[in-house]
């Protein structure tokens, strides 16, 4: 069963944004190309937070989150490309949230000035379960970097669509 | 040359830091807006890099307050934000030039030799 209310579809062209955006960092960063396999969404069940996340809070145009989730083995490849030798924990969990950042803003581009961000959230480890709202689907956007998994996780719904319980699930989220 | 670095992301900072350190500038960081007005006062930088998205104080608001105390602050906003309003609404509160995450060594170099340049 799926988390969302699977009728309330993120347009194509919004998560075109996110995948290009994706692509864009990993290749601007890195010269390494990323690969994103089809985006699907989040049924319940399954388990998509890795050893490092940094949340998003989005609000104005759209309401929700997004989610960026690696291991801690991409990262500590990722972070030389930052010119860092030091692995150590704050700065992984750093990288997650300067990640999900910038593709969170760079998305402003193509989705305008009133899609407004938050400061990234980060957590580490892998808890059985984080609560997405539930009234806008959960999208899932597997990307393969360097031989490692990661994923960007989009919950999103337009401003037309929002209700007041959408809105109380993500401020209960990003808190 | 006196540069006071501005970013919530440790990472950034430090990346920032690396790349202009190397030239032997003296440095000085901030990890949001309140911070880096004690840091300006205290510091009186020849360039500011500034992100927008800050806790406490965001990187636009603290531009207007840098340019309050110090009307010849020089600043480059350094931000992810990508859409064309924040760069025109950066510009027009003051700042000197703008950046967009994610940046190369290459570019962030030419953008802070053309603000020393100045």
């Amino acid at each position: 069963m799926a988390t969302a209310n699977a009728t309330v579809a993120m347009p194509e062209d919004d998560l075109k944004v996110f995948v290009k955006g994706t692509e864009h960092f990993f290749l601007h960063i890195t010269q390494l190309s990323a690969e994103i396999s089809t985006p699907f969404i989040k049924e319940q069940s399954d388990r998509v937070i890795l050893d490092f996340s940094a949340v998003i809070g989005i609000s104005g145009s759209q309401r929700g989150c997004v989610y960026y989730t690696a291991s801690r083995e991409m990262i500590v490849d990722l972070l030389p490309h930052f010119g860092e030798s030091d692995v150590s924990d704050d700065l992984l969990a750093d990288c997650v949230g300067e990640i999900a950042n910038t593709i969170s803003g760079n998305a402003r581009e193509f989705l305008g000035p009133n899609f407004m961000i938050s400061v990234p959230v980060v957590f580490c480890g892998r808890p059985d379960d984080v609560r997405f709202p539930q009234d806008a689907p959960v999208f899932v956007l597997p990307i393969e970097w360097n031989g490692h998994r990661s994923s960007l996780i989009l919950c999103l719904k337009k401003d037309d669509d929002l209700t007041p319980e959408f809105n109380e699930a993500v401020l209960k989220e990003v808190s | 040359m006196r540069l006071l670095i501005v970013d919530d992301s440790n990472l950034i900072r430090r990346s920032i830091q690396r790349e202009i350190g190397m030239e032997g500038h003296e440095i000085r960081t901030a990890s949001d807006g309140v911070e880096a007005l004690r840091v300006y006062e205290e510091f009186r930088p020849d360039i500011v890099t500034m992100d927008i998205t800050m806790p406490k104080m965001d990187g636009l608001t603290c531009v207007d307050e840098i340019l309050s105390r110090d009307e010849n602050a020089r600043i480059l906003i350094i931000s992810a934000l990508a859409d064309k309003g924040t760069a025109v609404e950066a510009v027009r509160r003051g700042a000197h030039g703008f950046l967009l995450k994610p940046f190369t060594s290459e570019t962030l170099a030419t953008e802070i030799t053309e603000m020393f340049v100045e």
